[in-house]
């Protein structure tokens, strides 16, 4: 009996333990997957943070402490933090008019950049004329068109361009004007899609209900497209502001922005690191504020309960 | 409020395709219709014309005294509810069903007081502040009957408004709209594929197939007087029963044979159908509706005063199947009559999913008889079925008309 019980207590033991084993080995190794995914994401993070960081904590020292040590010293030496490179950066009228002259190009390229573009894609997606679907394949084709090939032809274009004293060539407008022609293909193939998937039942509704096409675009689409357009706003925002090329052909001295200001300080041989580190810093505030501001809109399920 | 009329409407679109083909309907001020037919019959197409959301390709629409096939939807003066509600999910309650208002620069407080009247004809008023995505299925119906509502449009336009809800709930709603229509007294053009839906609402029905009326008639008179054989057979369920027979008789009565077996008829048959006597000798289509049927066993029992104060015959067969229903019992046995394949069969077969009619052309016909619940016959047994011959109905083999006066093809118009 007990010979009995003793060969079939380890087989059930051997059973038992099988399938928690396998169980756990699954764990692990769901558990190694998962905390290497996340281990490559925090590298990933630091890769990029770091350099950030000591970016900011060098715009935070002084000259001839960033010239004798590097950045990371700082934890040592906390009392070498200080504002001046902030202070003396604000007050060069230089740095502060480039600073506007980036909100002066960025905000009107935004701007306009939404509005055509949401107009254009509503067309395209409900209004029904002849050549609609045409028209928006050459949008689309548009859309791989390098900037770089359009620098010459526009600069010529430009510089016949003269209204009494005014030049479009290094002013503020040709700037934007160039940002708003290559911002566009992209936002009106970006919102055509998305106002396409609004249900059409809703855009009738709205019909019956007395609305005019005007009205429906801005009481019924403007509205559902908030997330949509919200992102295109940010995307556009941010390459707008952070643009280095397009300053560079087509803004000169008195219209330049912050980055081709930035770039002009570059020296070959002398790190004018007080300078560039704030600058840097000072033209990354105002990106980060407008994401934040916006990343609300991203939250998606705004159409959610209206059909069906 | 308006009286509706089309007038020879019809619609092609751009590749062709015909959708609704020469529609010709009047629509009574305060009146309650409804357009029925299985999918692509036309009928929302129909509809779709009538709201102006669909260009008219041929014809007139006039509401009222306009003939509307030039203006644009938003100055037509109608409201619609659309099979998904169609809700503006950015806006509240409220503001949803205050849009139509807001957007005619009605007053605010005005439109406060229009939105609060609605919505408690409605039962909504405790939702006002909420949005759609918060509200079950049956109160989002509720909200876009109220965008309809508030407007006091010269029409309401309906799109099988209940088609997304529950079963029960779409009973329950149907009532509902059945009600505030009558309250509010506004016309209505309600598209539906229900039949049953169709029946209980409308104060008069038309049923459509390929984009063709087929008959336009009260419910009861739909049911009682088919035009044809597509109208007999989709309205009512279970479906009228089909089958080829053959008549035969001299002045005096009529004699009916299907799959072998003979009906007497009684003389008022031939009264009331004065064009039968044309078909003596020659093959038609017999209709029986399952309620016209009986256990012969039970109507002898009682002495045959139920169903046989319009003259009787039975039919001898084996029950296939038995189905308890509760109130009545639904028994299918075959006939070795010949199935009825024409057109409209063809039609009523794809909406009811079943394709193969065509195949079972044959000697064999199934039939459902509506029995009463105290019969006692069971799958497999033989059955012998009284057959209520005074309220037969007969169709035209070739054309699929009912057969009435004395002009063969005639249809029901021709009779009022």
């Amino acid at each position: 009996m007990s010979t009995t019980e003793t060969g079939t207590a380890p087989t059930g033991t051997r059973d038992g333990a099988g399938a928690p084993r396998r169980g756990l080995a699954a764990r692990i190794v769901g558990r190694i997957g998962g905390g290497l995914a996340q281990f490559l994401l925090i590298v990933v993070a630091l890769v990029w943070l770091v350099p950030t960081f000591g970016l900011l904590v060098a715009s935070l020292r002084s000259t001839s402490d960033n010239g004798a040590s590097g950045w990371w010293k700082v934890f040592s030496k906390p009392s070498q933090l200080t504002f001046s490179a902030y202070s003396d950066l604000l007050g060069k009228g230089d740095f502060v008019d480039s600073f506007w002259n980036t909100v002066l190009i960025t905000v009107p390229a935004t701007l306009l950049v939404v509005v055509i573009a949401s107009l254009a894609a509503y067309a395209f997606a409900w209004m029904e004329f002849p050549g609609r679907d045409w028209l928006f394949l050459v949008v689309v084709g548009l859309l791989v068109v390098p900037v770089q090939v359009a620098l010459l032809p526009v600069a010529k274009l430009y510089g016949a361009v003269r209204i009494g004293s005014f030049h479009l060539f290094g002013s503020i407008t040709g700037v934007v004007l160039f940002h708003v022609a290559f911002g566009l293909p992209f936002a009106i193939f970006l919102l055509r899609n998305f106002f396409a998937g609004i249900p059409r039942d809703l855009l009738e509704a709205a019909r019956m209900d007395g609305g005019s096409e005007w009205t429906i675009f801005r009481r019924v689409i403007f509205p559902l497209g908030g997330p949509a357009i919200a992102s295109l706003a940010i995307f556009q925002f941010l390459w707008v502001w952070n643009d280095l090329l397009v300053a560079l052909v087509f803004a000169d001295t008195g219209s330049q922005p912050m980055t081709k200001w930035l770039q002009s300080q570059m020296r070959q041989f002398t790190g004018n690191i007080d300078i560039l580190a704030p600058g840097a810093f000072l033209s990354l505030i105002v990106p980060l504020a407008v994401f934040f501001a916006f990343q609300r809109y991203f939250v998606q399920g705004v159409l959610a309960g209206s059909v069906k | 409020m308006a009286e509706v009329a089309l007038r020879g409407v019809g619609k092609v679109y751009a590749d062709g395709t015909r959708a609704v083909t020469d529609l010709d309907l009047d629509i009574a001020d305060g009146e309650f219709l409804v357009l029925v037919g299985p999918s692509g019959c036309g009928k929302t197409t129909a509809l779709r014309m009538l709201a102006g959301l669909e260009e008219i390709s041929e014809g007139e629409i006039a509401i009222g005294e306009r003939v509307v096939n030039r203006v644009p939807s938003r100055d037509r003066d109608v409201a619609m509810v659309f099979q998904s509600y169609a809700l503006y999910p950015h806006l509240s309650v409220r503001d949803n069903i205050g849009f139509g208002l807001s957007l005619r620069k009605v007053p605010k407080a005005e439109i406060r007081k229009q939105v609060d009247r609605a919505a408690e004809i409605l039962g909504l008023s405790e939702y006002l502040d909420k949005k759609p995505r918060n509200l079950s299925g049956g109160q989002r119906q509720r909200v876009a009957m109220g965008r309809a509502i508030v407007r006091q449009p010269q029409a309401f336009l309906m799109d099988e408004p209940l088609s997304n809800l529950d079963a029960k709930l779409r009973v329950q709603m149907r009532a509902e709209i059945a009600r505030i229509q009558r309250d509010l007294g506004v016309t209505t053009v309600y598209v539906t594929h229900d039949q049953t839906e169709a029946m209980t609402l409308g104060d008069r029905v038309a049923v459509m197939k390929k984009g063709v009326l087929q008959q336009v008639a009260p419910p009861q008179e739909l049911y009682d007087r088919p035009a044809n054989l597509f109208v007999a057979g989709f309205i009512g369920s279970p479906a009228m029963n089909l089958l080829k027979g053959s008549l035969s008789g001299d002045e005096g009565a009529a004699r009916l044979t299907v799959g072998g077996q003979d009906l007497d008829l009684p003389a008022s048959v031939l009264e009331g159908r004065p064009a039968l006597r044309g078909y003596f000798g020659k093959d038609l289509v017999v209709g029986i509706r399952p309620e016209d049927m009986e256990d012969a066993a039970l109507v002898g029992a009682d002495g045959g005063a139920t169903a046989t104060a319009g003259g009787g015959g039975t039919l001898v067969s084996a029950a296939d199947l038995v189905e308890a229903m509760g109130s009545d019992v639904l028994v299918h046995f075959n006939v070795e009559a010949a199935q009825v394949v024409t057109d409209d069969t063809r039609e009523l077969a794809r909406d009811a999913g079943t394709d193969v009619l065509g195949a079972l052309e044959g000697p064999h016909t199934d039939l459902v008889a509506r029995f009463s619940p105290r019969t006692a016959v069971k799958a497999g047994d033989p059955v012998t079925v009284h057959v209520d011959t005074g309220r037969l109905h007969f169709f035209d083999i070739e054309s699929g008309s009912a057969i009435w006066g004395g002009d063969a093809g005639s249809s029901r118009e021709d009779e009022e």
